[in-house]
Parts: C-alpha cells; structure tokens; sequence
C-alpha cells in the first residue's frame, strides 16, 4: 500500500461528501417542484410532456397507483427494448451491419437495463448497432434510473407526509428526475469526457494496421454520452465489453476519479435530499455516514488484499512484485482499481476498471460482500437509498424496544405491517442469489458456464447471481452466462431483485404516509448520534452475514483458506 | 421494580413442578402454531426423530448422534413451553385466590323495594338490585344505590384497612368478593356474570384472555421472516456442497437451522408477555389489554392531579411570620395553644410545627380552666380561652376584625397584612393568631409537596415523558405548587370537559397521553387518554372508562405503569437482540464441522477449537436449547430498567445483550464442547 492510494482513497470521500449536499439541496428543490436555476428552460418542455401524455402534474397516487405506474412503465420499456434489438439488423445506423439479436440474450438484456442492472450476457462493440447503443440501452440508462429516483422521492415522502394517503406522481417524478436532474449532469459530464479525449462519433470501426502488418478494427462510436449517464445512473453497462478498463471508455486517471464521483454523486445527494425533506437535515447526513463507514472498510481490505503480491506468481517461484497486478490495468494501479471495485459494487453500478475474478480471494470478496449487503452503501440510483431505509426500519424496531418504546422512526411509529414489508424486502435478494446460486451449483447448465474450478468457480456463480439480483450487473468474469439457462435465470433474479423492493418500499411510504408524527423526546433515541449510525452499519452487515455465510464459507474464504490455488 | 410488591419467588416449587407438567400439554402442534419459531423448531424435532428411528433400524452411522441431536430439539421446544408455563403459573396462583372469594356468593334481590329469598350470585342480571347486609359478601360488580357501609377489600386489593362506599359520589363502586362490615347498603348490578370485574382479572392473569399485543405481532412478524431467511440459508447449503463433490448430513442441516432460528426470543417471547401483566397485577393494578401495558410504555404526557398525587392533600403549616414587636416563640406558643383541640390536619400540623421548631410539648389544660372555642363558618376562626386571656387563630380578615374589636380601635399592622399577602400571592394559605387586643402575626399553611414527587418528576422528565399537574386552584396557587413539585406544565381551574381537551389537544400532536381518576365526571377523559387508570374506589362509570384499574388506588402509581411497560417492551427486544448475535457464534461452531471435510482449510475458521464435526454441532444446539431456561428468570423479572434518556439504554442494552449475545455463546459453546468430549458423546 502506498500514501498515494490512501490519499486517493480519502479525496474521494472528501469529494462525495462536499458533492452531496448541494446536489441534495438541487434534488429537494426539484422533487418539491420549487423553481431552480434549469426551471426557465426546462419547465416549458416539461409541461409539454404532461400535455402530450395527458398527465395532470398536480394528481397524486396513493402508494398501489404509484407501484402500478412504475410496473406498467417498466413492462412496456421491457418490451420496446426487447423488440428493437431483435429487429437491430432492419434498422438504420448500424454501420457494423449487425444482426438481430438472440432472443435470450434480447430478452436478458431488456430486462436488465430496465432494472438498471446492465447485467451484459453480449460484448456491446460486437453486438449492437449505434441506434440500439443510443435509443435502446442509453434511453434505458435514462429512465431505470429515473424510476429509482422516483422511487426514493416517493419512499421519502412517506416520512415526511402525515396524516396523507398520497405519496406523489409516479409520471411527474420520473420526468422531472430525467429532465432535471440525469439530462443536465449527463450532458456536462459527457462534454467533459470528450474534452478528456473520449470518443463520440457515429462513425463505424476504424481500420488500423498493426506493426506486424495484421489488419485490425478499431470500435468507436458515440461513447462520451453513454458513459455519462452509465455512472451518473449507476447503470454500469459499457459501451465496450471491458467496460471502464477499454481505453476508451475511461481515458486516464481524471477521468476515472470523475466517472468514480459520478456513480456516487445521486446516491448520496438522496441522503440529504431525505434529511430536507423530513426537515432534519442531519437524518441525511447519518445515513450517508452508515454507508460511509461500510464503504471505507470494504475499500480498505480490498486494497490491503491487492495491494500484496499474487499467490500465484509465489507459487510459481517467480520474484513477486506487489501489488497483485493481474488483470489490472497499469494507468490505474492498485489503488485506483481497488477503489473503483468496491464503488461499483458498493453502488450497484456494475461498471469496471479491473477485472474482479483476478482479484486475490479476499479483495474478491469485497465486491461480492457490497453485494451481498443488500446494494445499500449508496447503493443504485435511489434503490441504494430506499434499501437502506429498509434496514433502517429493522434497526429502528429492534434499537426502539430495547429503550421501552414501541419503535418510532422520525416519529412515524413502526408496526407490524411495515416489519413486515421490511421484511419482504429484504427476503427479495438473498432469495433471488441463494436460489439462483444453488440451482448453477447443483445442474448441469450451471455448472457448465463456470471457467475455474473448486471454490474460485463456486464464487463465479455466486457473483453472477449476486450482481443480477442486486441490480449490479458487474461480472466478476470467469463465467460465462450465455446460455439459456444463465440468461432466463439472471433475468429473473434481476425482476426480483428490483421489483420485490420496490412495491414492499412503496407500500412501506404509503403506510407511513398515512400516519401521524410523533414528536421527538428525550424517550426516543437520537438517529443521528453515532450509536444508530453504528448500529445500521452492523445490522446491514449482520443480516448479510448471517444470511450468506455458508455461501461466503465454500466461495472466497475455502479459497483463502486453502493451501493450494483454484 | 416495586418495593409494595412481594419479591415473589421465581422457582416457586409448586409453580415449577406444575409448569412441567402443563409444558407437556404444550407441545401440541396445534398450540405451537401460534408461535411461527417454535413450530419451525418442532417440526424439525420431529423430522430427526424419525430419521432417528429409521437409522436404528437401519443401523445407521450416526444413530447416536442422530439421537441426541433429537432428544435436545425436543428439549428446546419444551423449554419454551415450559417457560410459557411457569409464566402462566405465578398468574393462576394469583387467580386461583382471587377464586376463592367468588365461589358461592349469594344474594338477596329486592323487587320493588321487597327482598326476595336468597338466591345464587351467578343468576343475577345487569340492573338487579341487591341489599348486603354488614358480615356479606357483595355478590356482583355495582354501584351502591343507597346507604353508607365499611367494605373490607383485602381479598382484591390485599389492603387490610377498610374502606367506605356510599351511594352517589365517587366512592360508590363496589366489587364481588369483598364483604360488608358495618351498616347495610343497596347495589345495582352493573356487571353481567362471567364479565364481573374478578373474572376478567382472572381470565387475564391465567393468560387465558391473553391476545398478541400489537407489539409481539410485529416482533413475530420480523422472527418469522428472519427464520424465512434462514430457511433460504440452510436448504441452499445442499447444492452448493455438491458442487464440491460433497455431502452434507440432513441431521446437521437440521441443527444449524434449528441453531440458526431464533429460538431464544422465540421461545419466551409469550413468557415475556404475561410476566408483563403479572407483573402489573403484583403491583395491584389491573390492565384489561396487554395493549394497554404496552402503551404505557410510549406515554408521553402524565396528567396528574394535584391533591392526593404531587401534594399531601392537605394544608400544612410552614412557618411563623411574627408580626413587629412579638417573638416568633410567642407566635408559636400562641398558635399552639389556640390549635389544641383542633383535630384538622391544619390544626394539628400548627401544633407539630411548634414542637419541631420550639420544642414545645403539648400542655395539661385542665387546672388552666381552658375553654376552646371551636371553628364555625361565621367567625371563621377557632381558639381557646384561659382565664381570660383570648387567643383565636383564623381567617386574616376576621383575626384582624377580632382584633379591633378587643382593641376597641382599627389596628391592622401593615407588616401582618404584606405578610398575608405574600403569602397568598406563593400559593399559600395565611392564618392570623391574635391574643386578646394584639394580632401576633401570621401562620404559613401551605399545600405540601410529597416527598420525594420533585425527584420522580426529574426522572420522568429524563425518560422524556412531561408531567401536567391538573388543579382546581387559581392561576397563582398552581403556578406556585407547580414550581414546587417540578412538574413541567400545569392546568389550573380546571373542570373535568377542560381535561378532555387537554387530552385532545396532546393527542392531536401525536403524543401518548396517561391518566388517573376516579370520579364519574372523569370517565370521559379516562376514555379518551391512552392509558386511563382509574381508582379501584372510583365510580362504576370510571372504571369502565379506564383500561387499567388500580387496585390501592395510588395515583403516583402511573409512574410505575409507564415503566412496567418501559420494562415490558426492552425485555422483548433485549432478548432479541441477544438471540440474533448467538447466530454469530453458532455460525463459526457449526460451518467448519460441516464444511471442513469439503476444503480443509475451513478447519480456520474453528477459531473455539472444538473438538469434533459432531461435537460442534451437538454444542451448539445444547447451548441453544439450555440458553432458554437460563433465560426464563430475567424474561419474567424483566431487564432491569432506570429511567436515563434513550441513548443512554440503548447503549447500555447494547454492550450487555448485543455484545454479550456475540461473546456468550463463544464461551459457552466451547464449555460445552469440553463436557460433551469427555463424557464421549460424540
């Protein structure tokens, strides 16, 4: 380990941390439908969306309409994106010529980007044309995200409403999500990345002659924008199969710490954007402070664990040189690439700078284990945020017994119809992992897409099942997950995963919503001391382990343990 | 917790012995089903039963183990039962001798104002009229429509002193079992036989009554899917050990499930409950919900009335303000004589005060030819004569009127009337002492704060809970005793509508509001508070109002309730969060024993050492099943409990049940493990 990571490390939380909260401020405005700075140019092109669709911007849902809106939205984007990679070959700009695409992998993919997994079963240069990059996966990276926003805005009034059986329109917050917030901030990030020399054309592959002669294509195509909103949405779906570690897509070190910023920027605004919203500000900020902590412990080990040197070149009686450079890229070195694994994973992004399955088993982990939390240490674009409400109620209710009152979470009392919702949620992923997991451990479709063997296969799949059902859509690598049964039964984790939270959150904000506050006193205890802070870091991490464990035992720590490499 | 109540004995061998044998009866599956984690636990119980049956036919390998593993899931499931049982068992000793007061009641009805011949209690309807003459029981529940009489209620209340029920008022509530001592009185019945008041306390402390309170739903709600959780966590383990060509025990799977439940909280979860009521019951009061007690917990305004709750009820006096030119001995000898034969609480405290201050003892009046001139409500004073010298003590104006009429001329001292106004404007009361012609000065009567309400008050106040002390005093007098007493807020001149709205208005900011009363016109206002606790003396009317009812009808007792259901709740999860971190530690014994075959080097993470595979699971499950009688006597005494803000408990809570949940069963395990390995079996 060297100063230069853990100054990286720390700029990097000292940047999310000032980002936060004017980004919250900015959300809060927005989602309170005050006028910001954008509103000039913005509100008329919003208004006229609500004409064309024939919303009334000022009707609101109770929580059933709400999930309602959010579940047909998501069926017909499912099926428009599913409809326009089969039919890609007919379509214009597609200067590759690029066929149609399989119906598994079709289908796999539309529902992976329409539960902002971008799990990718396909290699995006030698797949999909320009028009599906652009209007099928990039408008997808838009709207998944936009409804995570929504969801969150919704989730967050139901503590701040009293007495309402209203928790918003679904319609109203997802465009001004879109028009407002992911629009603007994609546009300036994508300009700054071309300045930063990424391309954006729509030109087709370059021919280039190697020194030896060979003839080579070089891909290109309009990248700049749909990195943009690929971390700003914490989509995680490369232009390019090596995702942010193609030279492309992630052209030097600025670039990276810019993109890095960029998956976390939204997840942590809601934080603060909450704390206004309940009118406490410092709610926000504890939250943020739970998923801190839980960030920079795992960034921690899995910087420590690459930073050593490889088991393997040990083992081979080669001189090791730390750190643990396989499959890393040199420009971002072991910090860099250790860091931006535990963010993507941490945020349910899924983009990736490093190829994690090269990671020494227990900066493996780490990933797998920001997973397996639940996709709560900022989390996906909103779902980070309503996820670790979730947890949040299940502290609140043990923490509250425990001082003699019935539990109280900002004054709206939790009882056994939002435990029970908690729970639901919170069931949603290790059932989707634990059952997709077993299923490729014990067949034979399963098994068969595993490249490594023993323990290090077992966490492939783990991974694989773990990304898709937390809505990450990083692979871990090593497996291969194009066959029908992989991309059916990912595609189902990731419906799980995303939609079995959503309508137990929404139905959560709407019982809330419905209730009256209490009014704090000495009684309750404070959450926004570091004693809750605390306690939600170690429930979020105790629910995992106790969920995972016997998973976590046969995958990365058998591997650790062992006394030979798999 | 309470030092009224008697320290009964938790092993009660009687109760134990009995509880054995009940928990028995509780094993049926079909009373179980109530409790998601132990017919979970049950369920597997008899699933490796018959594994075990069938490996002893078959000769299977691990027929001993097999058995043992069965024999302490059956063990776990009972303890639970058992535990249920002794909790039910303390109530039914209670219950059984509330019994005995009922059994054979008779009752002589009057028709039209002519009694009827006798006939049994249990024929009686709501609206009978009945005549109890001085040595009856009182058969029914009802309100005294005639007569005044001496009650002896030691058999509900266990107060040996007895107590008086007149009809109209609001002591004319009278209750079945108790008996009539003196005069005769006539009672309508108000309670239908089998709802009367001793049946419902019955019903309740037996546990028969007793319904999931709001709070223990929610809390099965969050162990039944955190068992869900692990129903997910254990049938997955299978297939994921083959893919490591390996093969996992269903015995072991067992376990670890079992281990992995959380069958602690679980298992004394119901046990928490009715120790909770119990609790309430030995602290004589009577919750008609468990709903109630919970409430009780989250209350975050206490109304309390002034006279008999925060001050004595009676006026004391304070102080000798001498007027110019007497002594304050003079003062005190004075008033002192004057107050005599006065046997009002005021008169005797003027004597107590003379005696504390000047030593002054009470003097042989005889051979003085003292004549004492008694209070009436013309002259508005009292005193006594003694050859010929006149002292009075009285109201200022008419000491003073007195005064100058001996004096024969208007001499009112400025000093004595700013004295008395002083007085006045704290909340006190002025008592002028003339002798003959000369006005001595002034007696501070003040109403007395009781001992010790200034600290209870601070230490509401810490739980967060805000006092209002409700009076019929003027503005003044309650500003001033509210001062005195601590309590935060006050309501003065108060009627029983503007309680109401108090409680209205508390109620409409999301606030938990409690209460005591005991006069019909209270009954509005005890229905509408969230914990209403009205007096066992009180009216029918109130009594019905309130869901609770205290039987020594203490009103400082609320102070109790809220923390009995403070208790109540940080018990439940307290034990929770104990039984979730055991998980931890089960997890590191039972992993390598099942996995450790499969990669060795898991053999790591055997961090307690344990001796065998089989020992680690067989300890683990030990320690499960026998966590839980260790556990019954705080489930039923409660954890312990001190009124410091929240953060404070929760931390508190956490390092003892958190932390040590974590560590406890590491050490415990492993000392199991040591046993288990030297005594061979497995």
């Amino acid at each position: 380990m060297t100063l230069d990571g853990w100054i990286l490390i720390l700029v990097f939380i000292a940047l999310v941390a000032a980002i936060a909260r004017p980004l919250g401020l900015y959300l809060e405005a927005v989602f309170a439908a005050r006028r910001t700075l954008l509103s000039a140019v913005l509100a008329p092109v919003e208004d006229s969306f609500y004409r064309l669709a024939g919303v009334k911007a000022d009707a609101e849902q109770d929580w059933k309409e709400y999930a309602l809106a959010i579940l047909a939205f998501s069926l017909v984007c499912t099926l428009a994106l599913y409809g326009l990679l089969r039919v890609q070959g007919a379509l214009p700009l597609n200067p590759q010529a690029f066929a149609g695409v399989a119906p598994n992998i079709a289908m796999n993919t539309a529902v992976s980007f329409v539960t902002n997994t971008n799990w990718q079963a396909y290699a995006g240069e030698s797949t999909m044309s320009h028009l599906t990059q652009m209007a099928g996966l990039t408008v997808q990276n838009f709207l998944s995200a936009a409804v995570g926003i929504a969801v969150a805005i919704a989730f967050a009034r139901g503590f701040a409403r009293r007495g309402a059986s209203t928790i918003g329109n679904f319609w109203v917050d997802m465009t001004r999500a879109t028009i407002y917030v992911l629009l603007p901030i994609s546009i300036l990030l994508a300009l700054i990345f071309i300045a930063l020399g990424m391309p954006q054309t729509l030109a087709g592959a370059l021919p280039a002659t190697t020194l030896e002669g060979a003839s080579q294509d070089i891909a290109v195509g309009p990248v700049a924008s749909q990195i943009a909103i690929k971390m700003l949405g914490t989509n995680g779906g490369g232009f390019f199969n090596a995702n942010a570690a193609h030279p492309f897509e992630n052209t030097g070190p600025i670039v990276n710490l810019i993109q890095m910023l960029s998956i976390f920027a939204i997840g942590a605004g809601l934080t603060i954007t909450f704390g206004r919203m309940v009118g406490d500000e410092r709610q926000g900020w504890a939250l943020l402070a739970a998923m801190g902590a839980l960030f920079l412990i795992g960034t921690s080990v899995a910087y420590w664990a690459e930073a050593q040197a490889s088991p393997a070149l040990i083992a081979a009686g080669v001189e090791p040189s730390a750190p643990n450079m396989e499959g890393k890229e040199t420009r971002f070195g072991a910090a860099a690439s250790a860091l931006f694994a535990a963010i993507t994973t941490a945020a349910s992004c899924g983009a990736v700078n490093a190829m994690h399955d090269s990671f020494s088993a227990l900066g493996g982990m780490v990933p797998l284990t920001n997973i397996l939390a639940g996709e709560v240490i900022v989390g996906g674009v909103g779902a980070g945020f309503y996820g670790i409400l979730v947890f949040a109620i299940l502290t609140i209710f043990v923490a509250g017994l425990m001082v003699g009152r019935t539990p109280a979470y900002l004054g709206k009392k939790i009882e056994a119809r939002d435990v029970k919702l908690a729970m639901l949620a919170i069931l949603a992923s290790p059932l989707a992992i634990l059952i997709g997991t077993a299923l490729a451990a014990s067949t034979e479709w399963g098994r068969a897409g595993v490249q490594d063997a023993g323990p290090h296969g077992f966490t492939e799949m783990a991974y694989a099942f773990a990304s898709a059902a937390g809505n990450n859509g990083s692979a871990f690598g090593g497996l291969t997950a194009t066959n029908t049964f992989y991309t059916y039964a990912q595609a189902a984790a990731m419906l799980i995963g995303r939609f079995l939270v959503i309508v137990p959150a929404l139905a959560i904000a709407g019982n809330l919503a419905a209730k009256p506050v209490a009014p704090a006193s000495a009684g309750a205890f404070p959450t926004t001391g570091p004693l809750f802070i605390g306690l939600l870091a170690f429930i979020i991490v105790i629910v995992g382990a106790l969920t995972f464990f016997p998973a976590l035992a046969l995958g990365p720590l058998a591997e650790a343990t062992a006394d030979r490499l798999f | 917790m309470s030092d009224k109540a008697k320290p009964a004995s938790l092993f009660d061998g009687a109760i134990l012995r009995s509880a054995a044998l009940d928990a028995f009866g509780k094993l049926s599956p079909l009373h179980m089903w109530r409790n998601p984690v132990m017919f979970a636990t049950e369920m597997v119980a008899i699933y490796v039963t018959t594994l075990f049956v069938r490996d002893l036919f078959a000769r299977g390998a691990e027929t001993a183990f097999g058995g043992q593993i069965a024999l302490w899931l059956w063990l776990t499931v009972w303890f639970a039962a058992f535990a249920e049982a002794v909790a039910e068992g303390r109530g039914k000793a209670q219950a059984a001798s509330l019994r005995r007061a009922r059994s054979e009641l008779m009752a002589r009805r009057l028709v039209g104002g002519a009694p009827q011949p006798p006939t049994a209690a249990s024929d009686l309807k709501i609206d009978d009229v009945v005549e109890v003459v001085a040595g009856e029981l009182i058969p029914a529940d009802g309100e005294v429509v005639e007569g005044v009489a001496t009650v002896d209620e030691s058999a509900i209340t266990g107060e040996s002193a007895p107590v008086i029920r007149e009809a109209g008022g609001d002591r004319s509530a009278v209750t079945a079992g108790t008996r009539v001592l003196s005069d005769r009185i006539v009672v309508r019945v108000t309670a239908a036989q089998g709802s009367t008041f001793l049946d419902r306390m019955i019903a309740l402390v037996e546990g028969a009554a007793r319904k999931k309170t709001p709070n223990e739903i929610a809390l099965s709600v969050l162990l039944a899917g955190l068992s869900l959780i692990f129903v997910l966590a254990v049938v997955t383990v299978p297939a994921f050990a083959s893919y490591a060509q390996g093969h996992v025990s269903v015995i072991a799977l067992a376990a670890l499930f079992i281990a992995l439940i959380p069958t602690t909280i679980g298992g004394l979860l119901s046990a928490i409950g009715i120790a909770g009521m119990d609790r309430l019951v030995r602290f004589n009061v009577l919750a008609t919900s468990g709903r109630a007690v919970e409430a009780a917990g989250d209350v975050d305004v206490l109304l309390l009335d002034k006279t008999g709750t925060i001050t004595l009820g009676d006026r004391q006096a304070v102080a000798f303000i001498p007027g110019p030119g007497v002594s304050e001995r003079e003062l005190a000898d004075a008033a002192q004589l004057a107050s005599l034969s006065d046997e009002t609480p005021e008169g005797r405290s003027i004597v107590i005060l003379a005696k504390d201050r000047f030593d002054m003892r009470g003097r042989e009046m005889a051979p003085t030819h003292a004549k004492f001139v008694p209070f009436t409500a013309q002259t508005r004073m009292s005193g006594v004569d003694i050859d010929g010298t006149r002292i009075r003590k009285g109201a200022v104006e008419s000491i003073l009127q007195f005064a100058s009429v001996q004096n024969g001329a208007s001499h009112a001292p400025a000093d004595v009337r700013r004295a008395a106004e002083a007085i006045a404007r704290e909340g006190g009361t002025p008592l002028a002492v003339a002798r003959n012609g000369q006005v001595l000065g002034i007696v501070h009567l003040k109403d007395v704060v009781k001992g010790g309400v200034k600290e209870r008050f601070a230490e509401l106040r810490r739980m967060g809970i805000r006092t209002v002390m409700i009076t019929g005093d003027n503005a003044l007098t309650a500003a001033a005793i509210a001062a005195e007493a601590g309590v935060d807020d006050f309501l003065s001149e108060a009627k029983p509508e503007d309680k109401l709205a108090l409680i209205r208005k508390e109620q409409a900011e999301g606030k938990l509001v409690a209460m005591c009363g005991d006069g019909t016109n209270d009954a509005p206002a005890l229905a509408q508070a969230d914990v209403g606790v009205a007096m066992q003396t009180g009216t029918p009317a109130a009594r019905e109002a309130g869901n609770m009812v205290d039987l020594d009808s203490d009103p400082t007792k609320l102070i109790e309730i809220v923390s009995i259901g403070k208790q109540l709740l940080m018990t439940r999860g307290s034990l929770t969060t104990f039984s979730i971190a055991n998980d931890v530690a089960k997890y590191f014994a039972i992993i390598p024993a099942m996995f450790a075959v499969l990669y060795p080097g898991l053999g790591l993470l055997n961090i307690m050492g344990l001796s065998s595979p089989q020992s680690a699971i067989l300890s683990a499950i030990i320690f499960n099943a026998i966590i839980i009688p260790l556990l019954i006597p705080l489930a039923l005494k409660g954890v312990a409990w001190r009124a410091a803000p929240a953060g404070q408990l929760l931390a508190r809570n956490l390092s003892i049940y958190g932390l040590g949940g974590l560590i406890a069963p590491f050490l415990g395990i492993k000392a199991i493990d040591v046993i288990v390995s030297a005594l061979h079996l497995a």
